[in-house]
């Protein structure tokens, strides 16, 4: 089964080469990325990943917001009634991510993060929360 | 006809440059000529200028050691300002937060979380006030790195030096106010690409007519390169949009070299050394020979390309930080050699976070050891005459003028035009983000290594230092504004808001004169964009 991604950008971070270069590497590996644009709030993400039916949802901050942001987009899917797993990437100091785990994220990938760690963590995020 | 060598003709400029500043010798005492070259060669000071703009070169005027500042609130950035010029900074530039950046107040719901985190949180004149308090204004110039509210904010400086006593033809520095740019890579637009321009418009004349010290525009490459692109399409897609702008500022009735004098550029120093330095040779070279020949400017001063340069962020790497103090060495000497007029250089620990006062110290320090230590200042453009670097000079004008030339055609002859067009059709977009992919695959692929990332990397994880925003700045800006909002008097700042909305709907009305009404009534960032947005729109970029 085709792997369904939504990547997403919130917030008012317009640095996007992340965004675009994981968006096409993701497809190189075979899965369906839908991208949302710039300057997306919690809830429209929401909507898009529930209208869409994705199986993950990947959010790129590299403004120092994460820790904001993440966990608003996190509860925004919930009350829609979607548990699919958020993940984030982006400049996330060590000492953020447990705080992110404990709001609900599910895996983050800061820099450096290579394309094999990201599909596998992927992989495997979605092959559980289907079980 | 003047048959005098190249050599002859640099020869009287050099005579009539800036007292020198110079050993002119070696450590171990061998002399040195300020420039090496065969008579007939290209000399630097004179057309085309590939090998800089000044005859003396560093021999004259060292560059500006102008550093990129700015975090939390105004106070905590001024003191930063101070520490700089205190450890030997010769500029200062200010970055902003997100919300300022994008014209949104601090205590507005969409700034939630962003306030003070990549930059400085600026809302009324009161935050530009504490921003340059006890700073001379009329001695150290200063930039200011902002695009989308760009005039605004300029209105709020200028407004504000008034208000201190300093006249505003005495003000030196720079405004980035470089929109096409943010349509192209940095994406921190506001307003549809024409309204837009015509603020960059307003400025122009404004400071044309009012401050003869100012650059009211900074077209800046950097961005254009940070987002991916390559060394040859940083400099095509920057010059293009740089006569772009001369020909918006001659729909505004500006002479060309009225204005152009006082144009500047802002490239990257990345980290292939000899292709930065060919670089800039290049954009000298074609930037010169654009203005005069199809631009029609008479005066030199409009050939001549200055520029800004700031080590390459995204060289920066999140593992082994330390690795970047030599990334950041080897790329502000690459910007040196090429003949930057100013530069900034990033802190190691940028990868992770804005970076702290002894990182942002050490950053310094690396100028400091460039201009001071190593007598690469003695000889103007050292690299020319290397049949690698003129090779490569070559072969990247030829790349850019390719694509200079394709942008013009696409604009059926005007490169205001042709920048539009292919905003709006994503051309810049999909050639920048073409590259930026070709890159990420070369490196997850181990065919382009990354020293700490996919080499080298055995001898620790990726571990980040501590995050230099503390939490409670956003708070404390909003109590800021909140006070202001509380104190000023609101009739002054709806009348003066309703005048910025009635030059706004006339497009021969320049907006800066109710600007700085607006700024003097202590009337927000935000409410000046919004006021404009209902009257210019807003840009939604499609997502391809």
């Amino acid at each position: 089964m085709t792997l369904r991604v939504l990547v997403a950008k919130v917030g008012l971070d317009g640095h996007d080469r992340g965004v675009n270069v994981i968006t096409r590497l993701l497809r190189d590996a075979g899965m369906e990325v839908i991208y949302t644009g710039l300057f997306q709030s919690p809830e429209s993400v929401a909507r898009s990943a529930v209208d869409e039916d994705v199986d993950v949802v990947g959010l790129s901050i590299l403004s120092g917001a994460h820790m904001t942001l993440a966990p608003l987009v996190v509860s925004a899917l919930r009350e829609q009634g979607s548990t699919v797993p958020v993940v984030v990437g982006g400049i996330i100091p060590d000492s953020d991510v447990e705080g992110l785990y404990n709001a609900g994220v599910a895996a983050t990938f800061g820099p450096g993060t290579s394309l094999e760690e990201i599909v596998s963590t992927l992989e495997h995020l979605t092959d559980s929360a289907q079980h | 006809m003047n048959h005098r060598s190249g050599r002859s003709k640099w020869q009287d400029a050099y005579e009539e440059s800036p007292a020198a500043l110079s050993r002119g010798a070696t450590q171990s005492g061998v002399d040195l000529d300020p420039v090496y070259g065969p008579d007939d060669a290209e000399f630097p000071g004179l057309f085309p200028y590939t090998r800089g703009i000044h005859p003396a070169m560093y021999r004259s005027k060292l560059w500006t050691m102008r550093m990129f500042a700015g975090f939390g609130t105004a106070p905590e950035t001024n003191q930063r300002f101070r520490d700089i010029i205190a450890a030997g900074g010769t500029g200062i530039s200010t970055a902003y937060d997100m919300p300022t950046l994008l014209g949104i107040d601090s205590d507005d719901p969409r700034a939630m979380g962003e306030v003070g985190r990549c930059g400085v949180a600026i809302d009324t004149i009161d935050d530009v006030a504490d921003l340059y308090e006890g700073i001379d204004l009329a001695a150290i110039t200063t930039s200011m790195t902002i695009n989308a509210p760009a005039a605004p904010i300029f209105a709020m400086f200028v407004a504000n030096a008034e208000a201190h006593g300093v006249q505003k033809s005495l003000l030196g520095g720079t405004l980035q106010n470089d929109i096409l740019k943010e349509y192209q890579a940095q994406h921190e637009y506001v307003f549809p690409p024409r309204p837009s321009l015509r603020l960059v418009r307003d400025t122009m004349v404004f400071a044309t007519h009012e401050m003869p010290r100012w650059h009211p525009l900074s077209i800046s490459g950097y961005h254009i390169r940070e987002a991916g692109s390559t060394a040859a399409q940083e400099v095509a897609f920057t010059l293009a949009n740089g006569f772009a702008y001369v020909e918006l500022a001659r729909h505004g009735g500006l002479a060309v070299d009225s204005f152009a004098p006082k144009l500047s550029f802002f490239f990257n120093a990345h980290i292939d050394f000899f292709e930065e330095v060919a670089k800039y040779r290049c954009a000298r070279r074609l930037w010169a020979t654009w203005m005069r020949d199809f631009y029609g400017a008479l005066d030199e001063h409009s050939w001549q390309l200055r520029f800004h340069a700031q080590t390459a962020g995204v060289s920066l790497t999140a593992q082994q930080p330390d690795n970047n103090h030599a990334r950041t060495a080897i790329e502000a000497l690459a910007a040196v050699l090429g003949g930057a007029q100013s530069l900034h250089t990033n802190s190691f620990d940028e990868a992770w976070t804005l970076p702290s006062s002894d990182a942002a110290r050490i950053a310094l320090r690396t100028q400091q050891v460039i201009a001071y230590e190593t007598n690469v200042t003695e000889v103007a453009d050292p690299l020319g005459g290397s049949w690698f670097v003129e090779s490569l000079t070559d072969e990247l004008q030829r790349e850019a003028a390719q694509l200079l030339e394709e942008i013009l055609e696409i604009g059926d002859g005007s490169m205001l035009e042709g920048c539009l067009i292919a905003i709006d059709n994503g051309w810049f977009e999909g050639h920048i983000s073409d590259s930026a992919y070709a890159h990420e695959r070369a490196v997850q692929r181990g065919e382009r290594i990354i020293v700490g990332v996919n080499a080298f990397n055995d001898d620790a994880a990726a571990s980040s230092p501590p995050n230099q925003i503390d939490g409670d700045g956003e708070m404390r800006q909003i109590e800021r504004l909140t006070r202001v909002r509380r104190e000023r008097n609101d009739d002054a700042v709806h009348r003066a808001l309703d005048a910025v909305r009635t030059d706004a709907l006339d497009a021969d009305a320049n907006l800066m004169t109710s600007f700085m009404e607006a700024a003097r009534a202590r009337a927000t960032l935000g409410e000046i964009m919004d006021t404009l947005a209902d009257v210019f729109g807003r840009y939604q970029m499609v997502p391809r």
